[in-house]
């Protein structure tokens, strides 16, 4: 028998009534989301359940969302079962003053370097990681570029005179 | 601390400080093919600890990307495994395509599947033959570089660039393919079978290539998953995972193929794995052809979806028509509306599952896109599997996985 998102959706409202919630399916992928403090809770189950086998871990990446107050950040796990072949997305949100999250560093290797990573771009804090330092940007940077904070040059700024970058000296 | 860890070495008490050595192997150095750090902990020749820093060519794709409509990021992804762009290419057209719902016709998919093969045949031909210039055989490395010209001359047919090809467009393709490009394929076709094989003959049983290869930087299966590999290096190892028929795209589900996998996961079974998988290109490739040629008349004059909104309008019916005029202007000044989604799809780049995470708020440009690199995941792997092997093994361990620092850094 296959697994199909039913049964995941089934298993996991058994097994989590009231944590995990907010299920959709965006393109046919199965989403949801659970409180940040049960993130490795519900990762552990998916990764133990003899039928849901969620032991590969795709992608973990953040998502800055400032017009949300107190559920600021997503972190964001793709996970795949690769024997049925099925892939599912999971959420934990939290807020960006306290951005703290269980790591899965311990269930899955491949973690490190992504919360790494996630903790570069966005100032996610995960606790109980081995190693959690910059991995791209230099260590003495003090701030966290990938929030929506920190804009893009405006295109169409007038201050600068940088003749050499097409926007002409003359303008001011 | 070192009585613990090197029980086998005994200094008398006080002698020196240090009993291991350091060596920075990178960010610039002719054995890393690509811009990154190893700092390792060498006890004689033999290593005690490796840590890895990367980030040296950071380029903020994924801050950029918030700024851009979809067709200029495009650009971005020839950046990421500059060995095979093509595929990141058309991984984020359809990507895009995904998230637009846009169904691409058959002819389309078929020349996608082409050059994503070609693609991977040069990405592949590379990295094998940079694991021969490691373990000392230089000439086979320039040799086959003039056939990886060929595929090069075909991209430029088809797109007018080489390297980092920005080649194809939502939809389809930008033109059709020549009469030249076709010509050009035939002739690759015909040659580089003899070459491949040639290829083989001077590795595959080579007695230096096999000791130096056999054994160096395995990795067991079961780690590999855990370590999120994917693509050669996780086939080499034993797991059959491949997204073209996990996940199919592009039609792949309409070709026949095998997906080779390897024993033991060190270099010479990914070396093995990577030139059967080029054989099986090879092969789709061939299919694909076959089935091109089987689009007659006006059929085969199909090379895009027919999606005015996002797909640039011919230049001529700019000129004339006002419909044109007003759909090139909107593409041009990325003045197109996204539908609001959030879009998984992934595709099997040159060295694993090359994955784009888009979410769109229903602007213009996406609110979040993540690359899922296939080489920043499998190089952390890189302490652990060099552990306690010789420096030279690790070298060649290096080349092996096909770390590509563009992809890795982003």
């Amino acid at each position: 028998m296959s697994l199909t998102n039913e049964i995941i959706k089934q298993r996991l409202q058994e097994k989590f009534p009231d944590q995990v919630t907010a299920f959709e399916e965006p393109y046919g992928m199965l989403t949801f989301e659970a409180p940040k403090n049960h993130n490795l809770k519900v990762l552990q189950f998916l990764f133990d359940d003899g039928e849901l086998r969620f032991q590969f871990l795709t992608d973990l990446c953040a998502v800055h969302y400032p017009d949300q107050p107190g559920r600021e950040l997503a972190v964001v796990y793709h996970l795949h079962n690769l024997i049925d072949n099925v892939r599912i997305r999971f959420k934990v949100f939290t807020d960006i003053a306290s951005p703290d999250v269980y790591t899965a560093t311990s269930l899955y290797s491949t973690a490190n370097w992504m919360e790494r990573e996630t903790f570069d771009f966005y100032g996610v804090n995960f606790v109980g990681h081995p190693n959690l330092k910059r991995i791209l940007n230099v260590d003495e940077m003090d701030y966290f570029p990938l929030r929506k904070e920190f804009p893009l040059e405006d295109q169409t700024r007038r201050d600068k005179d940088d003749e050499m970058f097409g926007r002409g000296g003359s303008i001011n | 601390m070192s009585e613990l860890t090197h029980p086998h070495i005994k200094l008398p008490e006080g002698s020196i400080e240090k009993q291991t050595s350091t060596l920075n192997l990178g960010p610039t150095h002719p054995a890393t093919h690509g811009v990154f750090q190893n700092i390792l902990e060498l006890d004689g020749e033999r290593i005690v600890s490796a840590e890895q820093t990367v980030g040296y060519i950071h380029r903020a794709f994924e801050k950029l990307a918030e700024r851009r409509p979809l067709y200029q990021i495009t650009t971005l992804t020839d950046r990421l495994n500059y060995c095979s762009s093509p595929i990141n290419n058309m991984g984020w057209h359809m990507t895009c395509e995904k998230l637009l719902k846009v169904k691409t016709p058959k002819r389309v998919d078929y020349l996608r599947i082409i050059i994503m093969e070609l693609a991977r045949v040069s990405d592949h031909l590379i990295c094998n033959s940079i694991v021969g210039v490691d373990t000392g055989a230089l000439s086979v490395f320039l040799y086959v570089m003039q056939y990886r010209e060929l595929i090069y001359e075909i991209y430029e047919e088809i797109c007018g660039s080489r390297l980092t090809t920005n080649i194809g467009r939502i939809g389809g393709f930008e033109r059709n393919f020549n009469n030249t490009a076709f010509t050009k394929l035939e002739k690759f076709m015909a040659e580089y079978p003899k070459v491949l094989k040639e290829f083989e003959t001077l590795l595959t049983r080579n007695r230096i290539f096999m000791e130096r290869t056999i054994g160096a930087g395995p990795i067991n299966a079961e780690r590999a998953l855990n370590y999120g590999f994917t693509g050669p290096n996780l086939r080499a190892a034993g797991v059959d995972y491949d997204v073209r028929v996990h996940s199919p795209y592009s039609s792949y589900e309409d070709f026949d193929f095998q997906i080779p996998i390897g024993k033991t996961g060190d270099c010479y079974d990914r070396f093995l794995v990577r030139n059967l998988e080029m054989w099986e290109s090879l092969s789709i490739i061939d299919q694909a052809y076959k089935k091109v040629q089987e689009f007659k008349g006006t059929e085969a004059e199909v090379f895009h979806a027919d999606i005015p909104e996002y797909y640039l309008p011919e230049k001529k019916d700019v000129y004339t028509k006002m419909e044109a005029l007003i759909y090139h202007f909107k593409i041009v000044m990325g003045e197109t509306e996204i539908p609001a989604g959030e879009v998984y799809h992934s595709v099997e780049g040159g060295n694993g599952e090359l994955g784009f995470y888009l979410i769109s708020d229903g602007g213009r440009t996406p609110y979040r896109l993540h690359f899922r690199r296939p080489c920043f995941i499998y190089y952390q792997a890189y302490s652990e599997i060099t552990k306690g092997s010789m420096l030279s093994d690790a070298i060649v361990t290096l080349s092996s996985l096909n770390v590509i620092a563009g992809e890795m850094d982003a």
